[in-house]
C-alpha cells in the first residue's frame, strides 16, 4: 500500500525528517509514535501534500505509484485521507455541504456516479449513529464552535464518508476525555479491514489500548529509532521516551 | 517539494474570459457636452418641454460641481469633454448574424452559468430586432402587465406616454441637484425603464427576463424610476448574471424608487461588467446614484445586490425611511479582484417613527482588489423607536488586497436602537488544505467558502437568481483565489 523510502524532508532549509523507511501494507495497522518535534506530524502532512515541506531525497509509493507527484486533492481521490491534529474551521460552509463536495469529488474520480441529496443523507445518517454524533452538526459550520471531542469525531466522521485506502490519523486521541476516546476509537477500528491501511500518529500509548496496532514505529529527530510489535507501546509507557534516545547511544540499551 | 500544488498568484492572474465587443453603426452625437447637445438628445428622443427644460436645470447646475473625491477610489482625470453622450444602436446587419458568429469562448461561459438560448443570442449581439429596437419594447409582457394597470415601459416612452406620472415622481429622490454624477445623468440620461404598479396590484411576476431582454439597450446614462402605489408589491431583477461589454468607459446611472402607503420594492442587482484587465487597464467606472423612497407608512424597500464587475464602482443604495413603521433593507455582496475598487455601502434615513433598517455587506477582496463598505445610519429627532442592525464582513483572499469598513452613524432621538457589527476574515491556506485534503480542488474550495460567506445575501435572492449569482461567483473567482 505506501512505501516510504529514505525520506528526508526540511522545513525553511532546516531538516525534520532524516531518512525514513517504512512500508505498510494493506489491512494492516501501524502506530508511529514519538516525542514532540520528532517529526511524526510532518510525515503525515508530506503525505498528505502540504506546502511547505521540501522533499530533499527518498521517495513515497503509494499504490506503486510516486505519491509525492500528485495535488493533495488527486491523493484524496485516490484514497488517501489525512485526519487533522488541529481540523480547521471553516465559517459559512456546512458541515454536511463539505461532506458532500468530498464525497462526490471522490466517486467522481473512481468513475462512479454522484450521489443526490437523499442518498447522501441516508449514507450520512448511518455514519453519524456509527460515531454517536447528532445531526444538528451537519448543519453547522464545518468545525466552528465544535468542542475539541466533536472535532476529532468528525475528521472520523469525514473518514468513515470517505472509506479511504490509507488513512493517516494524525494525533486524533489528544484533548479527548475518555468517554470520547472510546467513541473514536471506536469508530476507527470499524474502519480496520483487509482492504484499508491506517496509521496513528500518537504521542501516547493509551489510543493503542483502544486500537491495538500491528506495528509500532518510534520517530526520533527525523528517523525511525525503533520498530516493534504491540508491546513496544507499552516499553515506551513505562519507561518514556527518553529510554529510546538513551538505547541509541548505547546500542545494547538497558532492555525492560 | 515536488508536489505541484496550485498557485495562489496563477490562479488571481487568469485573464477576464468573459468580455465581448458587438461592432454597431451607431448614430451617434458629436463627442463633448454642452446645451446643444442636451437639445439635440432631448429632440432625437421626441421629449416634451418639461423634459427639456428639467435636463438642462441640471446640466446648469452640474457645471457648478466638482468631481467628488472622498471614496476610497482612484482613477486618472475623467475628461468629459471626451464623451459621446448620446448613441443609439440603428442598424443590426454589422453584429453577428447568429451564434455560428460568436466568440466560442464566449458562448462556453453563457453555457457554464447556464443562460437559455434565445437569451445567449440577445446577449451576445446576434441580430434580433425586437431587442435592439431602442425605441420600442417587447410587447408580450406589456400586455399581460397592462391587464393589471401596471405600466413597465422604456423610460423614453414613459416620457412620452406618461407625461403627467414621470413629471410627478422624477427627481422626487434624487433630485437633479444631488450629487456630481447624479446631476450629469439628469441632463444626459439616455434611456432606462419606467414600472408604475397600480394600488393593490401584486405584480405577479418577477420583472425580470423583460429586464434581461432589454438590458442592452440601456447605456452608459441609464435612469430609471419605479413607483408602487399603495398597498402594491414588485419585484424588480436588474442586471445579468452572463457578462456584459461595453466600450463606453463611464457609467453614471440614476435609480429612484417611491413605495407609498402599505407598498413593498424589491430591487436585486447583478452587476458584471467589464472589471479591466489583470493590470487594472480598461474595465468600467460605475458610479450609480440608487435610492429608495418610502413614503407612505407601513412601506417596505429592500435592495440587494451582487456586485462582481467594474473597475470601479461607487455605490450607495439608500432608503429614506419617511412613513411610520416603515422598513428599509440593504442586502449587499461586492467581490474585487485584480485592480478592482468598490466603495460601496448604503443609507439608512429614519425619519418616520417604528421605522426599521437593516444592512447586511459582504464584500470579498482578491488580488489587488480594494473594497470598502461606505454607510450611513441616520435616527432623526422624529424617528421614535427606529432600530437599525448592521453587519458588515469582509474576506481577503490572498495579502495584497484591502477591505476597509466607514460607519457613519447619526442619532438624534434617545428611543433609537442602532447596533453596528463587522469581521473581517482571510481564506487561509490552511483551510484550503484542508479541504484538497478531502478531494476537493482549490477553486471549488474558494468558491465554497465564499459562497457560504455570501449564503446570507444570496438567500434574500430570488431562487433562480441566487442560483445564477451562485455560478457567477464561481466563474469569477476562476481567477481569485487566496
Amino acid at each position: 500500500m505506501l512505501e516510504i523510502r529514505n525520506l528526508h524532508v526540511s522545513v525553511d532549509g532546516k531538516p525534520v525528517l532524516n531518512g525514513i523507511d517504512l512500508t505498510i501494507p494493506a489491512g494492516e495497522v501501524h502506530a508511529i509514535m514519538g516525542p514532540n518535534g520528532s517529526g511524526k506530524s510532518t510525515l503525515a502532512y508530506v503525505l498528505a501534500g502540504r506546502e511547505g515541506y521540501q522533499v530533499t531525497a527518498g521517495e513515497v509509493r503509494y499504490q506503486g505509484s510516486d505519491l509525492l507527484a500528485l495535488t493533495p486533492e488527486a491523493r484524496a481521490r485516490a484514497g488517501v485521507f489525512l485526519a487533522f491534529q488541529y481540523p480547521v474551521e471553516i465559517p459559512g460552509v456546512a458541515n454536511i455541504y463539505l461532506l458532500k463536495a468530498a464525497l462526490n469529488s471522490v466517486r467522481k474520480a473512481s468513475g462512479l456516479a454522484e450521489l443526490d441529496a437523499m442518498d447522501f443523507l441516508a449514507l450520512i445518517r448511518a455514519k453519524l449513529k456509527l460515531m454517536g454524533m447528532d445531526e444538528a452538526l451537519l448543519y453547522r459550520p464545518v468545525n466552528q464552535g465544535f468542542s475539541g471531542g466533536e472535532k476529532k469525531r468528525n475528521e472520523i466522521l469525514q473518514m468513515a464518508v470517505l472509506e479511504p485506502k490509507l488513512a493517516i490519523l494524525d494525533e486524533t486521541d489528544s484533548g479527548l476525555d475518555i468517554d470520547a476516546l472510546k467513541v473514536v476509537a471506536d469508530g476507527i477500528s470499524s474502519m480496520r479491514d483487509a482492504q484499508r491501511a491506517i496509521v496513528l500518529v500518537t504521542h501516547y500509548q493509551r489510543l493503542l489500548d483502544y486500537i491495538v496496532p500491528d506495528r509500532v514505529h518510534v520517530l526520533s529527530q527525523g528517523r525511525i529509532a525503533r520498530s516493534g510489535g504491540p508491546e513496544l507501546a507499552k516499553e515506551l509507557e513505562r519507561h518514556g521516551y527518553g529510554w529510546i534516545d538513551a538505547g541509541r547511544s548505547s546500542p545494547m540499551g538497558e532492555g525492560p | 517539494m515536488a508536489t505541484p500544488i496550485l498557485n495562489l498568484d496563477d490562479l488571481i492572474s487568469q485573464d477576464y474570459k468573459h468580455g465581448f465587443f458587438t461592432q454597431l453603426e451607431a448614430d451617434a452625437v458629436p463627442r463633448g457636452l454642452n446645451e446643444e447637445v442636451i437639445r439635440l438628445i432631448s429632440a432625437k428622443k421626441e421629449e416634451p418641454e418639461f423634459m427639456l427644460e428639467w435636463r438642462l436645470k441640471a446640466y446648469r447646475h452640474w457645471l457648478t460641481m466638482t468631481e467628488p473625491h472622498w471614496a476610497t477610489v482612484s482613477h486618472p482625470p475623467i475628461d468629459y469633454q471626451a464623451i459621446s453622450y448620446y448613441s443609439a444602436p440603428k442598424s443590426r446587419k454589422e453584429g453577428p448574424q447568429s451564434l455560428a458568429d460568436v466568440d466560442p469562448e464566449l458562448l462556453r461561459t453563457y453555457e457554464k452559468l447556464g443562460v437559455p438560448l434565445e437569451e445567449r443570442e440577445l446577449l451576445a449581439g446576434v441580430a434580433v430586432d425586437a431587442v435592439f429596437d431602442s425605441v420600442s419594447v417587447a410587447t408580450t409582457f406589456k400586455d399581460k402587465l397592462g391587464e393589471l394597470g401596471i405600466i413597465f415601459c422604456a423610460f423614453s416612452e414613459a416620457v412620452r406616454e406618461h407625461p403627467d406620472l414621470v413629471r410627478q415622481y422624477l427627481g422626487s429622490v434624487v433630485p437633479y441637484t444631488d450629487n456630481f454624477f447624479a446631476s450629469l445623468n439628469s441632463a444626459v440620461f439616455s434611456d432606462g425603464s419606467f414600472c408604475y404598479i397600480p394600488p393593490g396590484v401584486r405584480c405577479p411576476m418577477e420583472l425580470s427576463t423583460y429586464f434581461r431582454i432589454n438590458a442592452r439597450n440601456t447605456g452608459q446614462f441609464e435612469r430609471t424610476l419605479i413607483i408602487a402605489d399603495r398597498d402594491a408589491y414588485v419585484s424588480y431583477l436588474e442586471g445579468c448574471t452572463a457578462p456584459m461589454r461595453d466600450e463606453n468607459q463611464l457609467h453614471a446611472a440614476v435609480v429612484e424608487l417611491i413605495a407609498l402607503e402599505g407598498a413593498q420594492i424589491k430591487y436585486a442587482t447583478v452587476q458584471n461588467w467589464y472589471p479591466g484587465d489583470k493590470e487594472g487597464r480598461g474595465g468600467i467606472y460605475n458610479f450609480v446614484t440608487k435610492r429608495g423612497d418610502c413614503r407612505g407608512a407601513d412601506s417596505k424597500i429592500s435592495w440587494t445586490q451582487v456586485e462582481t464587475g467594474s473597475a470601479i464602482t461607487w455605490k450607495y443604495p439608500s432608503v429614506i425611511l419617511q412613513g411610520d413603521n416603515a422598513v428599509g433593507e440593504f442586502y449587499s455582496v461586492a467581490l474585487t479582484n485584480h485592480y478592482q475598487q468598490a466603495d460601496t455601502g448604503t443609507k439608512m434615513i429614519h425619519l418616520g417613527r417604528n421605522t426599521r433598517s437593516t444592512i447586511v455587506s459582504k464584500g470579498i477582496s482578491a488580488g489587488h482588489g480594494r473594497n470598502a463598505y461606505r454607510g450611513l445610519v441616520k435616527v432623526a429627532a422624529s424617528a421614535t423607536n427606529a432600530r437599525n442592525h448592521t453587519q458588515c464582513d469582509s474576506l481577503l483572499l490572498g495579502d495584497r488586497c484591502m477591505a476597509s469598513t466607514f460607519p457613519y452613524i447619526e442619532v438624534k432621538n434617545p428611543t433609537a436602537r442602532v447596533e453596528h457589527e463587522a469581521s473581517t476574515s482571510r481564506i487561509g491556506e490552511d483551510q484550503l488544505f484542508y479541504c484538497q485534503s478531502r478531494g476537493i480542488s482549490a477553486e471549488d474550495a474558494v468558491s465554497m467558502i465564499v459562497n457560504g460567506f455570501c449564503k446570507e445575501v444570496f438567500n434574500k435572492l430570488p431562487m433562480e437568481f441566487a442560483v445564477e449569482a451562485q455560478k457567477l461567483l464561481g466563474v469569477s473567482l476562476e481567477g481569485s483565489i487566496g
